[in-house]
């Protein structure tokens, strides 16, 4: 990871819940789980672009909201009988702060 | 030639440290050691038995003054350093400075004192010190009241010490469970019961507001407005490394005190050990990895060459009765996989993670005799691809035979014990199966084997199995989900049975085979808890699917559709202009009257909704739950009052159906229909319930459908005033709350128990009592209108942050 930017802090997020961040290439959503590690995946799932930030959160995995096709948020592999991937970003917790790669501030060309 | 070290510090790092330091060079440094203490060197860990009363200090010291003058150092105990001098290399103690040669700071950490309100209050005490366990001895006297702020490892070991001396303690602790750093919800859950047998209440998510009192301590206040009161409070809400010294003389200080691998700072005649420190961006809060460093120092001071390699570590709780082990790195990851095992009947818990081909970390609770051993192939990253089916099992079985669960049943003697709850013996099963029983309801109604709490019955259907081979077709009924091997039914049996009132009880005490449920089961078990515990069940946001999360349906671009109660059908020209009024403000792309007469407002923006939906709350409309599974309308005809056939006032009794069953959560989405003729303009026979008024009384039909199935209602009830068409309602929902499977609707639920056991059901007058007032009781509290609540948090709806204007930056 080159360079971070800090979000938010982590209790801004909900256990087991995600929020969204803004980026000029889309909207991010960045989960927590159970055991506060933090996630970081593009909000749009490559089935229907439904918005993975309101899916739900089990162990490192959560499922979509629009038709329930489930990512390990880790890889952004769609698990199962599902194929597809959707972009993971770095991130992490630093002194309860939650810190997001900066590329995803980069401008798509 | 003699140097001159000096030592900042009589910690349990700096004792070690010594010591080696003594024994391979002894005679080379003349050692100075300040403590802010004012004693020598104890076993730090010792001081919760110290607390608990099984030890008494005596017996925790390791270095007293005589140890370190039979050393020959000078010994400046109960002064602090206040100041470095590096160019001088000089130490200033509060008494006075003393040169040196190599320098080494052991100053541990510093306890958080979180700055609440009333934090400085005497009475507000942390864990970390002699002082502070001898303040809590003497606050725990039987009667006096305590509280812990902070469910961790210290907090608990602090309420557990304080409770063993007779005082009555409460723990706060923000998370939803106790050592989530190192626990699952399942096995935070089965500690939580320990402590709780042990008389100490535990208030999880519980956020401190402020510490009360006037001259000392005399109670904490939750931000839900809970207190309780307290003689003294324990703050154990984490440490951090005192790196104070260390930051006023210049030296490199990222968290901890920056050290090489030879525990050098960045001034060479400095080093650092200890808590204080951060080797290789990591910090050290156990003594293990503080004791290699203390080797590694010794022998650097001594001129040997020797470099720290920090290794993996264990925690366990020192809480007597509490078995606790975890080790390694147990949060789940990529290329993780989860054993998971769980003894319900025996409270135990045990998780180990995989990565590869290699152990990487293990929790247990309740039984943690095989920790070491799962901690040595951790720290020895053996390959267990071999040993994996028996690995949870631990040295007991490991290379031995593989386990055949069906094998070890079968060798079981017919004495041997299967249901526990109804004492019941394989050969009884035996015979019964023998005797016709071919079904697990047979088994269950000849023997009672499995028909109490039920955790027997995969032991039970292995039993059959064995005794019908082929015959035995294994339970029809599939189980929830992957998670669990138990039927919804069976779920919904054992919560009731078991008194389980949590997710992670259930998990435990129904042994699920995976951490956290999954996104099927979590909605259901939410709302089976719902359901059967109205008054002790807090709801879990995190388990409701979306809509219900967020109270709107959601589209398929994302956004939402909101719908306002219009009861009855019913509305006024100030709600349709409060309507059309917020569809101006929030720029509504679409307004769409449903199917069930209300006002639909469709593409609503997520960080929109808490504004619309105050402005609905100032115009007096509360949420149509029109996302929920639960209560959505009930469609009305206009009846007496204008329609020439009427026969009963079927909108006012719509109405009164709507205002007493709104807000109630259900299986599956409810609609009802009420027509004032058997015109039937309502179209009240496809509801899931529907009422036909007629000039003799009102028939009262359910278990119609029109959504992928079409079905015509069956007659339930016909009778007399619309007060008895309350009642029956009301318990016939009730029945179907109760009973049902999560997301059958009312129809698939009545084809499985039979329409004419739930007619008995509600028209027995006693048990309709019963069920009615069950009814009431859970709408008192769950007849709320969901967005006062979340239109007063807008904040939590929007984006946690915006990095378009960064990016243009
Ligand atoms: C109640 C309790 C239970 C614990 N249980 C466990 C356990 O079960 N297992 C485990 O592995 N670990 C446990 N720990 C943690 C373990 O005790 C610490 O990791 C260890 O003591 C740290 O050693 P240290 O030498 O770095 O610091 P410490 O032992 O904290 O020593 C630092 C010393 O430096 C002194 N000091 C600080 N600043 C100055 C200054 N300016 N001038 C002079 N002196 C100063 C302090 O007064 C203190 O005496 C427990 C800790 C506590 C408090
Ligand atoms: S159902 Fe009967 S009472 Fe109701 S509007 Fe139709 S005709 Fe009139
Ligand atoms: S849009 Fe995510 S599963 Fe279809």
């Amino acid at each position: 990871m080159s360079q971070l930017i800090d979000i938010a802090a982590l209790e801004d997020i909900p256990p087991q819940g995600a929020r969204v961040v803004r980026t000029p290439q889309g909207c991010v959503a960045v989960f927590r789980t159970a055991d506060d590690r933090v996630f970081a995946l593009d909000d749009r799932c490559p089935h229907k672009g439904g918005p993975l930030s309101e899916g739900i959160v089990h162990g490192t995995s959560v499922t979509c909201p629009l038709h329930n096709w489930v990512f390990d948020m880790a890889t952004g592999q769609a698990q199962g009988a599902d194929s597809g991937a959707v972009a993971t970003h770095a991130v992490r917790v630093e002194g309860g702060r939650i810190l997001l790669d900066a590329s995803v501030i980069r401008r798509v060309a | 030639m003699t140097r001159k070290l000096v030592v900042i510090g009589a910690g349990m790092a700096s004792g070690r440290m010594l010591e080696h330091l003594f024994d391979q060079a002894p005679g080379q440094w003349d050692v100075t050691l300040f403590n802010a203490e004012p004693r020598g060197n104890y076993n730090r860990l010792m001081l919760s038995p110290v607390l608990s009363g099984d030890k008494t200090y005596a017996q925790i010291v390791t270095h007293d003054s005589d140890w370190y003058l039979a050393q020959g150092v000078t010994c400046r105990f109960g002064e602090a350093v206040v100041g470095i001098d590096r160019e001088a290399q000089i130490v200033h103690g509060a008494r006075g400075p003393v040169e040196y040669d190599a320098l080494v700071i052991a100053t541990g950490s510093a306890p958080f004192i979180i700055p609440l309100p009333g934090h400085k209050l005497p009475g507000v005490v942390a864990y970390r010190d002699l002082e502070d366990t001898n303040a809590m001895i003497e606050a725990s006297r039987p009667g006096a009241t305590a509280v812990v702020i902070g469910g961790g490892l210290l907090g608990l070991e602090a309420a557990a010490g304080m409770a063993a001396r007779g005082a009555e303690v409460t723990v706060i602790h923000l998370m939803g469970h106790l050592m989530e750093r190192q626990l699952d919800p399942a096995a935070g859950y089965l500690l939580q019961r320990d402590l709780e047998k042990r008389g100490i209440r535990i208030h999880c998510k519980g956020a401190t507001k402020a510490i009360l009192g006037t001259d000392r301590v005399e109670a904490v206040l939750l931000e839900d407005g809970t207190t309780y009161p307290a003689d003294l409070v324990c703050m154990a809400v984490g440490i951090r490394p005192e790196t104070r010294l260390a930051n006023d003389a210049g030296l490199e200080v990222a968290r901890g005190i920056t050290v090489d691998d030879q525990m050098r700072t960045s001034d060479p005649a400095i080093f650092a050990l200890g808590e204080c420190v951060e080797h290789d961006g990591q910090l050290f809060g156990l003594v293990a990895p503080l004791y290699d460093q203390a080797k590694v120092l010794a022998a650097t001071l001594a001129g040997t060459p020797a470099a720290f390699m920090p290794l993996q570590t264990a925690t366990k709780l020192k809480v007597t009765g509490c078995d606790l082990f975890s080790a390694g790195d147990f949060a789940e990851g990529p290329g993780r996989e989860d054993i998971v095992f769980r003894d319900p009947g025996r409270g135990i818990y045990k998780r180990l993670i995989l990565e590869g081909d290699r152990l990487i970390g293990a929790v247990m609770y309740g039984d943690t005799a095989d920790g070491p051993w799962f901690f040595d192939k951790i720290r020895s990253g053996a390959d267990i691809t071999a040993d994996r089916d028996t690995l949870i099992f631990g040295p007991a079985f490991a290379g031995g035979a593989q386990a055949d669960p069906l094998a070890a049943v079968a060798a079981l003697p017919p004495e041997a014990e299967i249901c526990g709850c109804n004492g019941v013996c394989k050969g009884t099963i035996v015979t019964a199966i023998q005797g016709g029983a071919a079904t697990l309801d047979a088994v269950r109604g000849l023997t009672k084997a499995s028909a109490s709490c039920g955790t027997c019955t995969g032991l039970v259907e292995q039993v059959m199995a064995l005794t019908l081979g082929d015959g035995f077709a294994a339970n029809a009924n599939p189980p929830m989900c992957k998670c669990t091997d138990h039927t919804h039914e069976d779920v919904r049996r054992l919560i009731k049975s078991m008194g389980l009132k949590s997710i992670p009880a259930v998990m435990q005490d129904l042994g699920w085979k995976t951490v956290g449920g999954c996104a099927s089961c979590r909605p259901a078990l939410n709302y089976y808890l719902i359901a059967d515990w109205p008054l002790d069940y807090r709801d879990d946001r995190q388990s409701r699917f979306v809509n219900e999360r967020n109270h709107a349906n959601i589209q398929k671009d994302g956004t939402y559709s909101v719908v306002p109660r219009m009861w009855g059908g019913v509305t006024t020209s100030a709600e349709l202009r409060a309507i059309a009024d917020a569809a101006d403000r929030y720029a509504v792309p679409m307004i769409k009257v449903t199917g069930g007469q209300r006002i639909d407002l469709l593409g609503v923006r997520k960080e929109d909704l808490p504004a619309i939906w105050s402005d609905f709350n100032q115009a007096g409309m509360v949420s149509g739950h029109a996302y929920a599974k639960g209560l959505r309308t009930v469609k009305t005809c206009v009846g007496t009052d204008f329609c020439r056939f009427g026969t009963q006032d079927s909108t006012g009794l719509g109405i009164r159906l709507e205002k007493l069953l709104w807000g109630s959560w259900t299986p599956a989405k409810v609609k009802l229909g009420v027509s004032g003729c058997p015109r039937n303009c309502a179209e009240a026979t496809c509801k899931d319930i529907g009422v036909v008024c007629v000039d003799s009384g009102f028939q009262i039909s359910v278990a119609g459908a029109a959504g992928m199935d079409v079905r015509e209602t069956e007659p339930l009830l016909t009778v007399d005033t619309e007060d008895e068409v309350c009642e029956v309602i009301a318990a016939f929902v009730q029945l179907y709350r109760e009973q049902a499977r999560y997301l059958h609707r009312i129809y698939k639920w009545v084809d499985k128990v039979g329409l004419d056991w739930a007619r008995e059901q509600v028209a027995d007058p006693a048990t309709r009592a019963g069920l009615i007032e069950r009814f009431r009781l859970s709408q008192t509290i769950y007849q709320t209108d969901p967005w006062a609540e979340h239109a007063a948090r807008p904040d939590e709806w929007a984006p946690v942050a915006d990095l378009r204007l960064r990016a243009a930056e």
